[in-house]
């Protein structure tokens, strides 16, 4: 614990482990190091019993009964809504609409405001280093209504070029769409003053905040961000919640998404009139049990402070990176001034599977190929990278592991 | 290349060889996977083509089939070398045998071997892809020369 002690002051990192059952486990005999943590976080133990007391104590369709457990289960439904309202610092509950993850956000706006707003000749733009799930949606809509998707050029070290991003707005633009933090590079990207000027441009901003909200301090209002999309379950949640965040101007004034029961004010056979926001957009019963322990997962988060787990993850992150250094052949793909704790890497003349397939023989968990960017992954003149990515409960002994594993890894292919 | 052996017994005696394996470290069994990716002869990049190719979602498998008197000889390769290895392994349990012997083979060495989880959905690797192809072609080959007689 010397060495270890120095990186990890100010958090118990042996404690929070103890939170989180699976990283009890074996795999291939050897203790779990999960270093796939940018793909889904694991749960600490207040979010597994929270979800078992969800079903074990109060579980009822909410909104709609009257009895007391659909009254419990709504309030815990709604209090969710209040902690995600404080959590990325919206202006009012009504703008948070639940999801089932980043990916339905984002389609919920392009099926909504995208039809609505976009038609033939107008530009959409997005980044290089978007994921799928921030390309798809946008071409299908360019496609559908003759628009036009125009791509923000990236440098070598993989950051965003402003100065190209400002020649591409124009009073054509109607949308930017970019991630907050990318997650195959890591790079964290200027949301701020991308939204600044997509505005000065009279576009609207949507930010993809699957990576940045575990990591980084979400503050919608100071971003300006017009939406702002998120999961719960690279934060420490149950997986199918998510989150959209909106400006209640827009979300007033776009169609619903789906329809159904919950969305209704009133329904005919002739017309049916909308229910207020946020629940025009949540039609039929919504994934209460994750919504409601998304709370119990943001709790947690708090409870450390997500400046304290930055600190730690920055160190393993800084540690990681002048170890991976060291290794001959071994070349770091993303190496923008501003990172979160991801590193996607290369080794010469070795297949990123092969690295995956020897490195889970030893109990490391990594994820390898094209991290859903294959774009990107195209502009870096590769077709995939190994991607070690750390959250709270990592330590600099597991970096060791994965650095041990790599010359083995290394060794064995050659 | 197998007249002498059936396939069951080429598949016993990988079976045998994985066995002796265990008893070494838990890297032994891909060290021996990895050797005989390397051994296998690189597929010559005229073969290399679009039609050849089974992409996984991470690794790429080529595979070309070659019909002569009555036997269908394979050869492959991929970017993987993990991945070449076990192709290895399958051209030499069903290469040089008769589509029906193809057809029927049941490749149960790839379970017993601990090999399992690399034809499982998730590894995307296009193994399992290849497995199929490598059937498809001896269906294939089975219904051309049943339409020749």
């Amino acid at each position: 614990m010397t060495s270890s002690a120095a990186i990890q002051k100010g958090l118990d990192i042996h404690a929070i482990r103890q939170q989180f059952p699976v990283l009890n486990r074996l795999v291939k005999g050897k203790p779990l190091i999960y270093f796939d943590n940018a793909a889904t976080s694991q749960k600490p133990q207040v979010v597994i019993d929270a979800l078992v007391e969800y079903y074990s104590g109060f579980n009822a369709n909410i909104h709609r009964g009257i009895h007391t457990l659909a009254e419990e289960a709504t309030a815990a439904f709604e209090a969710t809504r209040d902690t995600v309202k404080q959590f990325i610092n919206a202006g009012a509950r009504e703008e948070i609409i639940f999801t089932r993850g980043t990916t339905e956000s984002i389609n919920l706006v392009a099926y909504t405001w995208g039809r609505q707003n976009i038609g033939a000749g107008d530009e959409i733009i997005i980044s290089t280093m978007e994921h799928h799930s921030n390309i798809v949606p946008w071409q299908m809509l360019c496609e559908e209504k003759g628009a036009v998707l125009k791509v923000i050029p990236i440098n070598d070290e993989g950051e965003l070029l402003m100065d190209e991003y400002k020649k591409l707005l124009s009073p054509k633009t109607k949308l930017v769409s970019v991630v907050h933090v990318s997650n195959a590079l890591g790079t964290v990207n200027p949301v701020k003053q991308i939204t600044e000027l997509a505005h000065a441009a009279g576009a609207i901003v949507l930010i993809d905040g699957a990576q940045s909200s575990v990591h980084l301090d979400i503050d919608v209002q100071k971003i300006d961000a017009d939406f702002f999309a998120f999961s719960s379950h690279k934060l420490y949640g149950a997986t199918g919640a998510g989150v959209l965040y909106g400006k209640r101007s827009l979300l007033e004034s776009m169609p619903p998404f789906q329809g159904g029961g919950e969305m209704i004010r009133e329904v005919t056979f002739g017309k049916t009139t909308y229910a207020d926001l946020p629940y025009k957009f949540e039609a039929g019963t919504p994934n209460i049990a994750d919504t409601v322990v998304l709370k119990t997962a943001i709790e947690f988060i708090n409870k450390i402070g997500k400046d304290k787990i930055r600190q730690h993850e920055n160190e393993l992150l800084k540690y990681a990176t002048t170890q991976l250094e060291q290794i001959p052949g071994l070349q770091i793909i993303g190496r923008a001034k501003e990172k979160v704790s991801l590193i996607s890497f290369v080794i010469d003349k070795i297949h990123p599977q092969d690295i995956g397939i020897l490195l889970d023989n030893r109990g490391v968990a990594v994820r390898t190929g094209h991290h859903c960017a294959q774009p990107l992954m195209q502009r870096c003149g590769i077709t995939g990278t190994t991607r070690a990515s750390f959250a709270v409960y990592n330590t600099k002994e597991e970096i060791d592991e994965l650095i041990t594993g790599l010359h083995k890894v290394i060794k064995m292919l050659a | 290349m197998n007249s002498h052996k059936t396939i069951a017994e080429t598949e016993a005696e990988i079976v045998d060889d994985f066995k002796l394996l265990e008893s070494w470290d838990e890297d032994a069994k891909y060290e021996y996977i990895i050797d005989m990716g390397k051994k296998l002869p690189d597929l010559d990049e005229q073969y290399k083509l679009e039609e050849n190719k089974i992409k996984g979602c991470q690794s790429t498998v080529w595979l070309v089939a070659d019909y002569k008197d009555g036997k269908i000889n394979f050869s492959a390769d991929s970017n993987s070398v993990i991945v070449k290895g076990l192709i290895s392994m399958l051209i030499r349990v069903l290469s040089g045998r008769t589509p029906d012997e193809i057809i029927a083979a049941k490749l149960e060495f790839i379970s017993e071997i601990g090999m399992r989880s690399h034809l499982a959905q998730t590894r995307s690797n296009g193994l399992l892809a290849m497995v199929k192809q490598m059937k498809n072609y001896a269906l294939a080959y089975k219904i051309k020369n049943a339409a020749k007689v």
